[in-house]
């Protein structure tokens, strides 16, 4: 007798966590260049986050797509990681992980939860004070604030620390996180290697660009 | 070589347990861990003490009997070889060395080092076989042309030997590669194609229903696996799970 697919099975759950991975990774993609402008080019940054902030699509569908993406991505964790932890009543008394696997694969927890504090950081400095001005205040647009605005939370030292350090995180995040989620809806072919070093390019380049954007715009102005 | 080993003892699966101290002298480099134990329990006997319960059988890397966590690693510090199979010369005069037994929610322990691994049999029991009419006109298997690369990948998933040494090294105590190399060796040949929806959802539901932990693809059970049994396999399980979820 079969027993049917179900929804909370273990692999369906690491295949939508890998899903919603693979759709955050293509967002930070997206989130890295568009940011990057603001390094090049004022006025180019300025259009390009006014078109973002204010185009239909992208506020009313994509963002709240993303949202979705964001804690799911998020939830999914928590679940998991207390299933695993429930796996294993008792811990050993001694565990040497270090052997056998990368620190950034046995802690993607860690480096998960100080993304998320990230998170609220940046919705702090950036969502929060875009909603007021657009929904709350009804503030007309203005197409040439977002340089002045961007720069201006970069001024202090530790708030662009905090930013950089989660960057590092982000990129031990994406070091096993890249990789891990082909792996978890079942690729596995002669493009599998190939793809993996383009998953550790991606935790090295983009984390480095948020890094180099910070920086620049803390020393810069 | 003189060591001091920190075992776990427990006198049944209704008791707590503990780390005990036993210092050991005069053991050979060349001795198995396994014999340095029968030293060690030889001592323990001829003292009047209850020795240290622990699993083998073979003795020769085959039957997957032996298990123990070893200094923090599954069959302890060497590659590619089971308990039996790991000799003394890889520890140092003087070392202490933590044994304890295979940990995880759905290998509980029995006594001291033994766990109760008949978790593995039921998800066998739930699919890792293929259905076949012995009434006397059986098909020789050698009549099916299989394709010499599929033949290959699915003997090397049978080399599995179910010790469980993937669910122990594991964070998460998953036994996906486990589960994997069972499914894979049948879903790469024409002779178990015919049951590969039933056996994938049948064989994961039990997996699951055992409480064993979700893969985050870290990579350790590959490593400390006797056998070399590949990652490979658990992509493998993902695709066929995902193709028998909609079909089943």
């Amino acid at each position: 007798m079969a027993q049917s697919a179900q929804l909370n099975a273990s692999i369906l759950k690491k295949v939508a966590m890998a899903l919603s991975g693979i759709f955050l990774i293509t967002f930070l993609a997206l989130h890295v260049t568009l940011n990057f402008i603001s390094v090049l080019s004022e006025d180019v940054f300025n259009e390009a986050s006014h078109f973002m902030g204010y185009n239909p699509l992208i506020q009313y569908v994509m963002q709240p797509v993303l949202a979705f993406g964001v804690i799911f991505h998020f939830v999914m964790g928590f679940v998991l990681t207390a299933q695993n932890s429930a796996a294993r009543p008792i811990a050993y008394a001694k565990y040497n992980g270090a052997a056998n696997a990368s620190w950034s694969s046995r802690n993607m927890i860690i480096s998960g939860l100080v993304i998320l504090a990230f998170l609220g950081l940046h919705f702090y400095d950036f969502w929060f004070p875009e909603v007021s001005y657009k929904y709350i205040a009804g503030t007309a647009p203005d197409a040439t604030r977002y340089y002045g605005e961007l720069v201006h939370k970069f001024h202090s030292p530790v708030r662009t620390g905090l930013y950089c350090v989660s960057f590092i995180l982000l990129g031990f995040h994406l070091w096993h996180g890249f990789a891990s989620s082909l792996q978890s809806v079942g690729m596995h072919n002669k493009y599998s290697r190939f793809l993996s070093k383009v998953g550790l390019w991606f935790a090295v380049v983009v984390p480095a660009a948020f890094v180099i954007i910070a920086l620049f715009h803390h020393f810069n102005n | 070589m003189k060591l001091t080993l920190k075992i776990w003892r427990q006198k049944n699966a209704q008791d707590k347990g503990g780390i005990v101290e036993y210092p050991i002298d005069g053991i050979e480099p060349d001795m198995s861990f396994l014999e340095m134990l029968d030293v060690l329990n030889e001592g323990l006997i001829n003292k009047g003490e209850e020795p240290v319960a622990f699993d083998h059988d073979c003795r020769e890397g085959i039957c997957g009997m032996c298990s123990l966590f070893i200094n923090g690693e599954a069959h302890g510090p060497d590659r590619g070889v089971t308990t039996c199979q790991l000799h003394m010369r890889m520890f140092k005069d003087g070392d202490t060395i933590f044994i304890e037994p295979f940990r995880a929610k759905a290998f509980p322990v029995i006594k001291d080092l033994v766990v109760d691994r008949s978790s593995f049999d039921r998800i066998q029991h739930a699919g890792g076989f293929i259905s076949v009419n012995t009434s006397g006109n059986t098909i020789d298997a050698n009549t099916i042309p299989i394709n010499k690369d599929d033949a290959d990948k699915s003997f090397d998933a049978a080399a599995c030997i179910g010790c469980g040494a993937c669910v122990a090294t594991c964070k998460n105590s998953s036994a996906m590669l486990f589960v994997s190399a069972k499914v894979s060796q049948y879903a790469l040949l024409p002779q178990g194609k015919v049951e590969a929806v039933d056996r994938v959802l049948n064989m994961v539901h039990q997996m699951d229903l055992e409480g064993f932990g979700n893969c985050t693809n870290t990579g350790a059970c590959e490593i400390e696996c006797p056998k070399g049994i590949s990652l490979e396999n658990i992509a493998r399980m993902n695709r066929e799970y995902l193709a028998a979820s909609l079909k089943g």
